[in-house]
């Protein structure tokens, strides 16, 4: 029975990505484990690998191809034994028919065994013949991905996922291999992040909606007043440029900003991060924005109430700091993540940080390594920048922005003095945190970054 | 000269520390376990495993004297105090020698002294040995982590003297069967040893300052904890307190002062059992730095200390004061160390609780009213013993199993059971919570029969409106 190649969902947000390159083509021979094809997913280019071993009987779809929808099927592989040219034949279907959200989809006749499994009521329903009053509750079917693989998930975890519209295949399970625990689902709940209707909601967040307007859709190059422009290149949105804008168009549209911002002197700090990159045997070289990192983190820790995230049913406070760092890379940018940054010391940070860093430009950050996140820092005081605002990175409550380090002069005392200065500016969601919470904020970071031995503790 | 130098050593050898030893030394480090008594600690020694054996001559003599309903003749039933105790320090010998056996095999090293933190810095912390006011040996390791566990809290005006006032470590080794007790203090401890003694023929009388014993129990096992105590002649007094101990050549009597109202009663001895502290004195925490709450050592969910390579698990840490609350700790204290993937930390609404008395008691979760408290809509099922075959074979038709769910969700926020063999049987609903079990799993799992464990399917059923045999 032939088998198909079905596009993957490399992360729980994908949606769709664009085939960027065959590894193999018709005719090949693959066994479990080789790699079949570059996917652009959102951010990264992943590898995907066969599961299963047979000959590639056919491709479906060319490389290069974008907004190819996960569970399309993209190849269809030959088992040993078949024929090939007859497995090409094989008919193509709209595959995922497992997927909760499409009850009336039913499992294509190729994939039978799987589909008796569905077709059998689970225990649960089983014994339900006949309901008690007031007894509504049926064990949900366990799930399964679009290999029909089943998805492990523990039974309360359904229960809430079918109660809820979470669809599982969606969610990343944090148990024993990789099982999707309670926690989990509750979590995807609480981002929005795995809905089982595929995300053409126009407010993701707490927007009533009826007030809720469809965002009027960007010029497309065909438009007439881009005839009155000089000539141009078309350069087609990657996955990464369509993933920035839907994002930001969405937080800058939703979210009410407000901004802060806040002078620091670095003299003291700058004094000891000479100090401490000097001393002997240091294996890293700590940047000023490696103290800034910590120093938010710490901030977070000690006001809590801006390391929070707005849900339409609660504020989500969160028990730890998963710093987001912006980084440029080619083509757009991203923002690895330091996970529990605030009790990190500064060298791990750093070196964390320049890791992340590099792997980000090669594009091979895995997608957990830049998914989640509590709060951002955006730095761009190496182009010279003395300050701007950041547009915040949803589900997150608030965006540092770093600007540059530069001399300036300052009142002391009632006299001029000199002081190296970096204007930090922070943007916030105002559902979740208030002006006062994020000014406490900001003079607790003034203060750790003014007398930065108190990141040491 | 041996090299001191290891990459974990665990200060401490009781149920905690020596099973965080093991897994230490599982995941490749170079481990050391220093203890100043016995290894295996109070637990094995002085707790959970020789009071286990106490109860169970409790237990066989009470059955001995209830022969003639199981159609046996017996006559003269009595028993030998010195040969009891005896048996159960029997008991705690093996399992040390078993302990000091386990952690042989897994090449880890144990030092016999009382250790302390001494100093040293991030990546070589030093821990000194002393024993007997002598130095023993200077240790040095990347991750110390400590365990050295807890004590019983002492009262002021009921200090124990070993005598006529016993903590739990005299109430195991008694060397006269007191004919009169007073027991201080209703927690598993103090009820443990109520009921021991009292089926061993000792008056007993229990003070319990909460309004009910066995306070960390749901309300209604309290309840009904109480009525078969009562029933079997033990003396509870709720809402109590001893005002004064008067200390006689051979008894006490203690004032007590209940409802308003004083009374005098008169014991051979006195047990105080009224909590626990841990052992945060002279080990070093206030050089190191460690932030110590009360009596317990603060740490996050990894047992981090806050200063870098500074760990600490167990009854140190404070509440629940429990073995395998310890055990798991470390271990996923030591998991968290070496980098283990998917390490969690513990959730601590899934530890069950046992108490060994007559009839015995165990639960896990939430009580009905913690649950109510935490705002969940709940259904609540309930089976007696007295509608299980096997109860009643057994002569145990006294019990009750109480469960509690969400009942949006269908998660099993609670279990509660009192009665024969409870305690062996909770695992089944932990094992539940743990899996994350809603009511329709365990409604289709299939229990055995004739076993207690039945009732555990019925209380499920109850909460569901379908229990059948009740």
């Amino acid at each position: 029975m032939p088998i198909q190649v079905l596009m993957p969902a490399l992360s729980p947000t994908m949606t769709e990505g664009t085939l960027a390159k065959w590894h193999v083509k018709e005719g090949d021979e693959v066994s479990s484990g080789d790699v079949l094809a570059e996917i652009e997913t959102d951010k990264a280019t992943m590898e995907f690998e066969a599961v299963d071993e047979g000959t590639i009987a056919k491709i479906l779809i060319a490389e290069g191809t974008e907004g190819v929808a996960v569970n399309e099927p993209i190849a269809i592989l030959a088992e040993e034994g078949e024929d090939p040219a007859e497995a090409a034949k094989a008919k193509v279907d709209g595959g995922g028919a497992a997927k909760s959200e499409e009850p009336a989809k039913q499992e294509p006749a190729e994939r039978e065994t799987v589909a008796q499994e569905e077709a059998k009521p689970t225990p649960g329903a089983a014994s339900d013949a006949k309901p008690a009053a007031g007894e509504g509750q049926k064990a949900p079917p366990a799930p399964r991905t679009e290999d029909g693989e089943r998805v492990l998930a523990s039974p309360l975890a359904r229960r809430i996922a079918a109660a809820e519209g979470v669809d599982l295949t969606r969610v990343e399970g944090s148990g024993p291999h990789g099982r999707i625990v309670r926690e989990d689902v509750e979590g995807a709940i609480a981002t929005g992040g795995a809905k089982a209707a595929p995300a053409e909601k126009p407010s993701t967040g707490g927007a009533p909606a009826a007030g809720a307007t469809p965002s009027p859709a960007p010029a497309s190059p065909d438009d007439p007043i881009f005839q009155m422009l000089p000539s141009f290149e078309e350069v087609p949105n990657s996955g990464m440029r369509r993933t920035i804008a839907k994002r930001l168009t969405e937080s800058a549209r939703e979210t009410p900003h407000f901004n802060l911002q806040v002078d620091v002197e670095i003299d003291t700090l700058m004094a000891m991060r000479k100090q401490l990159n000097e001393r002997d045997g240091a294996d890293y070289k700590i940047s000023v924005n490696d103290f800034i990192v910590k120093a938010t983190a710490l901030a977070l820790q000690r006001v809590p109430d801006c390391n929070v995230a707005y849900t339409e049913k609660a504020v989500l406070k969160f028990s730890r700091v998963d710093m987001a760092i912006a980084v440029a890379i080619d083509g757009g940018l991203i923002t690895p993540i330091i996970k529990d940054c605030a009790s990190k010391g500064l060298a791990t940070i750093s070196k964390e940080a320049k890791e992340l860093a590099g792997r980000a430009r090669e594009g091979k950050l895995k997608p957990e390594e830049y998914q989640g996140g509590t709060f951002s820092i955006s730095n761009l005081g190496m182009f010279g920048i003395k300050s701007f605002n950041s547009i915040i990175n949803p589900p997150q409550g608030g965006i540092l922005s770093v600007g540059a380090g530069e001399q300036r002069p300052v009142v002391k005392d009632g006299a001029l003095a000199i002081a190296t200065v970096v204007t930090l500016s922070l943007a916030v969601d105002h559902r979740c945190i208030d002006g006062a919470t994020g000014a406490a904020f900001m003079k607790e970071l003034k203060t750790l970054i003014e007398d930065p031995i108190a990141l040491m503790l | 000269m041996a090299d001191n130098t290891y990459d974990v050593i665990v200060v401490g050898g009781g149920p905690g520390g020596y099973v965080t030893a093991i897994r230490s030394a599982q995941l490749g480090f170079k481990t050391c376990v220093v203890e100043a008594n016995h290894l295996g600690g109070i637990c094995l020694n002085w707790g959970c495993i020789p009071t286990k054996a106490l109860l169970r001559t409790a237990e066989v003599y009470n059955n001995m004297k209830h022969a003639a309903d199981f159609g046996l003749k017996v006559e003269g039933v009595s028993f030998d105090l010195e040969k009891v105790v005896k048996r159960s320090r029997s008991v705690a010998g093996q399992l040390s020698k078993g302990v000091a056996h386990l952690l042989k095999k897994n090449k880890v090293d144990v030092v016999d002294g009382f250790g302390k933190l001494a100093g040293g810095k991030e990546g070589a912390r030093k821990v000194a040995v002393e024993k007997d006011g002598k130095k023993v040996v200077d240790l040095t390791a990347k991750h110390v982590i400590l365990a050295t566990g807890a004590r019983a809290r002492q009262l002021p005006g009921l200090e124990v003297d070993g005598k006529l006032v016993w903590s739990y470590r005299e109430a195991m080794v008694p060397e006269d069967m007191p004919k009169s007790l007073i027991v201080v203090g209703s927690g598993a401890i103090g009820i443990e040893f109520a009921s021991f003694y009292h089926t061993m023929g000792a008056e007993v009388t229990v003070v319990e300052v909460m309004d009910r014993i066995l306070p960390v129990e749901d309300p209604e096992i309290s309840a009904f904890a109480k009525k078969s105590f009562e029933k079997q002649g033990l003396k509870i007094l709720t809402k109590a307190q001893v005002k004064e101990l008067k200390k006689g050549a051979k008894d006490v009597t203690a004032v007590v002062e209940m409802d308003g109202k004083t009374q005098e009663i008169k014991a051979d001895k006195l047990i105080s059992a009224v909590g626990i502290v841990g052992n945060v004195e002279d080990i070093g925490l206030e050089g190191a730095g460690v932030k110590v709450e009360k009596t317990h050592v603060v740490v996050d969910e990894y047992s981090r200390t806050g200063v870098p390579g500074i760990y600490a698990i167990g009854d140190l840490t404070g509440p629940p004061w429990l073995a395998h609350k310890a055990e798991h700790e470390g271990v996923i204290c030591i998991e968290k160390i070496a980098g283990v993937a998917d390490v969690h930390p513990l959730d601590t609404g899934r530890i069950p609780g046992c108490t060994y008395c007559h009839p015995q008691v165990a639960s896990v979760g939430l009580t009905e009213q913690q649950a109510k408290d935490k705002g969940h809509k709940i259904k609540v099922g309930r089976f007696s013993f007295i509608g299980n075959g096997k109860a009643i074979a057994l002569g145990e038709p006294e019990g009750l199993v109480k469960t509690i769910f969400d009942e949006k969700t269908g998660e099993l926020l609670g279990a509660h059971m009192i009665g024969a063999e409870v305690t062996e049987l909770i695992q089944g609903y932990s094992i539940a919570k743990t899996l994350e079990t809603t009511e329709q799993e365990l409604m289709h799992t299939v229990f055995p029969h004739p076993t207690l464990s039945e009732m555990m399917h019925e209380a499920v059923l109850d909460a569901y409106g379908k229990v059948i045999h009740m």
